[in-house]
């Protein structure tokens, strides 16, 4: 699966562990979120990077204390339609803080990267064929936008107009 | 109305060249239909029985006379030289090719106008009094409100992937005609206490196949605050709502789930973290919207130059429309003149790509360019002065739109039905056809007195037939059409759900039915009674008799 990272395609050197799997010494994991909350001391305290996979039905709100030292937050489009990980991602990223990796996983479309984006999203696994000039080009959809999200580059409609003086986008 | 800026220009053509690389990604098969279908459905493109049908969002059913005439010309270009106004606030064309259809966004860019979220499982146009801004019992114009959250909630990239679709209306009068206790969320401007003005919340009300009254989660928002409530409810439903059965997934299911006391709780809690942020609407930015709104400079006439009953027009059919179609404006010397799209026998709510035209025309001229659409389909004129409405009068007459029906059994609410629509049952718009013509004399239309009727083609409420007086839905029973009649509702502020009648009836005496059922008001009315108030006091059972004794 291709995945796009910081705009380029890049290679993934996690290895996600299903339930059962044990936990190898080195290397970077992702490990689902019940597994997480059951092994937490020990997968904390081991060497090498820690990721959690979420279901788009799961609270993320249980993973507040430790978002600090967890690198990076897969989750999950079952299907194109169903949208619950907009909301998960910019309660990660706006209301909790959350500063590493956030991964869109499932089925991901070249014209949903744009609001992935915006929600805070800055990693894509994606089955799309030109992954870099789809980002590119969902990039450049809109020259502003009406409301604030999570990670805007462009800048609002509102601020342009001068009536309100909002801090705009972290990169 | 408001006027865009360049900002809103940009974001328009920015759209317009969005979804042309997206129809011709579809046309080249690059994207599946099942890939395409929330993409063109975000753009208000349908695929219907017999082509696609494009929903143009009319914002809170307020247009100019230029945008009349782009709709005009879209209707004469790409369609059959009409367009179907609906209980949206919209307009819909019914006859549309896939391919022409980026040519059409253009087309509306060029007016300022838009199809953005007219469909999807998304944010929906907003809907507002029909009255905003004239109306004499208005604390404040909704429309200010209704433009805020158009442009806070277009392309919002949060909640563009919903459970379903959702719906806001609002209302800043005492008198509820934005029916609001029937929408995903209904907003009511009012005055509290203090003397400050902000909004009653409430969530969780619809129609469909499960007709809900809204719930009232906060008595007082302020002003400020608005858009970061609204995220909060959007953010608990875009997260909880049901999305295992389409059926079940509309905001009215959860809140039924939840209770709405918890509903509350958790929309406070997720506002705790979003009050005073981004969201928070500073009076500037405010100002700044409400200053769009160059509205029309009414001056009072000072010492009533002519009183409507002086003027000098001895006209009995004048003097019919002005008491049928014509409400009293809060400047007085003015009046809100109604444009029923119903005249006798013929569709609700269309109208030709001619009478658009000419109604521009009628705007500009004596309406100060301000046109609404209503969500029982029709038209309004909100700023017309008392010694114009003559002239108008004369000219709304050879246009066909002068029929004094407002309110009466011939303004009848119908959606497209199975003439169009791939959902329906049963046809809706012949049915309505039929009862406007048998009870095509006006005189009787008038002894019988308010009364409004609504007919669905399915369960999806389209007409809203759960809030008729009288009720009518359309359903298939082994092939054939029969309807559901329901007796008693009523969308505003006294808010009821119609109760079944009786079995469902045969297409072929459904009219018939109607006419059973206006004859027992008529033996069952005191003086001066309204059908619904007869309907309230009586209840459902004695019309259920006349109906059986007459099957």
């Amino acid at each position: 699966m291709p995945l796009l990272k910081g705009g380029v395609e890049v290679a993934d050197g996690w290895r996600a562990l299903a339930d059962a799997e044990p936990v190898p010494a080195q290397g970077d994991v992702v490990v689902p979120l019940a597994r997480f909350l059951a092994e937490r001391e020990a997968l904390l305290a081991r060497g090498g990077k820690l990721g959690v996979r979420c279901r788009n039905t799961d609270a993320v709100e249980v993973l507040a204390p430790d978002l600090h030292r967890i690198d990076l937050i897969a989750l999950e489009f079952p299907r194109f339609g169903d949208g619950r990980a907009f909301t998960q991602a910019r309660v990660l990223r706006q209301r909790l803080g959350f500063q590493g990796e956030l991964r869109a996983t499932g089925e991901v479309l070249a014209d949903q990267l744009l609001h992935m984006g915006r929600c805070g999203f800055d990693a894509f696994a994606a089955a799309l064929p030109d992954l870099v000039a789809e980002w590119r080009k969902a990039g450049a959809s809109y020259r502003a936008y009406y409301q604030p999200a999570t990670a805007d580059q462009a800048p609002l409609i509102a601020a342009l107009r001068g009536g309100r003086r909002t801090p705009l986008a972290n990169p | 109305m408001y006027q865009y800026d360049q900002h809103d220009r940009a974001f328009l053509a920015d759209r317009v060249a969005l979804f042309r690389d997206q129809v011709a990604r579809r046309l080249t098969g690059v994207l599946s239909e099942e890939q395409f279908r929330p993409l063109r459905l975000q753009n208000g493109l349908y695929l219907q029985l017999h082509a696609y049908m494009l929903r143009v969002a009319v914002p809170y059913g307020t247009l100019n006379g230029r945008q009349l005439r782009a709709l005009a010309a879209i209707a004469r270009r790409y369609d059959r030289g009409y367009g179907h106004f609906t209980t949206r606030q919209n307009i819909q064309f019914n006859w549309i090719r896939l391919a022409d259809a980026p040519d059409i966004m253009a087309d509306l860019a060029a007016a300022d106008l838009h199809a953005i979220q007219t469909s999807g499982d998304c944010i929906r146009n907003v809907t507002a009094d029909q009255w905003a801004g004239a109306a004499r019992d208005e604390i404040e114009d909704p429309r200010i409100w209704c433009e805020i959250i158009r442009q806070w909630s277009t392309v919002h990239p949060e909640f563009s992937f919903l459970p379903r679709k959702f719906k806001i209306a609002v209302t800043g009068a005492a008198r509820d005609r934005a029916a609001v206790r029937f929408h995903d969320i209904g907003l009511r401007l009012l005055r509290n206490a203090d003397g400050e003005v902000g909004f009653e919340v409430l969530v969780g009300g619809g129609l469909g196949r499960t007709p809900v009254i809204g719930k009232v989660i906060r008595p007082f928002l302020p002003k400020a605050e608005l858009l970061a409530y609204l995220e909060a409810i959007m953010r608990v439903y875009n997260r909880h709502g049901r999305r295992d059965n389409p059926y079940k997934a509309r905001i009215k299911i959860l809140v039924n789930d939840l209770g709405s006391d918890e509903m509350r709780r958790q929309v406070e809690a997720e506002w705790e973290g979003l009050r005073g942020g981004d969201l928070r609407l500073d009076p500037d930015l405010v100002a700044e919207i409400a200053g769009r709104f160059a509205g029309p400079a009414l001056t009072p006439d000072p010492a009533p130059v002519r009183a409507v009953e002086d003027l000098p027009l001895i006209d009995p059919a004048f003097r019919r429309w002005l008491d049928a179609n014509t409400v009293a404006h809060r400047v007085p010397g003015h009046r809100i003149v109604n444009l029923p799209l119903k005249p006798i026998g013929a569709p609700p709510g269309d109208a030709s790509a001619a009478q658009m035209e000419a109604l521009a025309d009628l705007a500009e001229t004596y309406g100060h360019d301000d046109v609404r659409v209503t969500h029982e389909q029709n038209l309004v004129l909100p700023h017309v002065r008392e010694g114009d409405l003559p002239a108008l009068w004369r000219a709304l007459d050879g246009l066909g739109l002068a029929v004094p029906n407002l309110g009466l059994v011939s303004d009848i609410i119908a959606c497209p039905g199975l003439d169009y629509c791939t959902l329906a049952n049963a046809r809706s718009i012949p049915v309505a056809q039929a009862i406007s013509t048998r009870f095509a004399d006006l005189a009787r239309q008038q002894d019988i007195g308010e009364l409004r009727i609504k007919i669905s083609g399915c369960i999806n409420a389209c007409a809203h037939h759960h809030v008729g007086h009288i009720g009518i839905l359309g359903v298939e029973k082994a092939g054939a059409e029969f309807y559901q009649v329901t007796l008693g509702g009523e969308p505003g502020e006294g808010a009821s759900i119609g109760e079944l009648v009786g079995p469902a009836i045969p297409a072929a005496r459904i009219v018939a039915a109607v006419e059973t059922i206006i004859a027992g008001y008529l033996a069952f009315r005191r003086p001066g009674e309204r059908f619904l108030d007869t309907v309230r006091r009586v209840g459902v059972a004695p019309f259920r008799e006349r109906l059986d004794a007459a099957a």
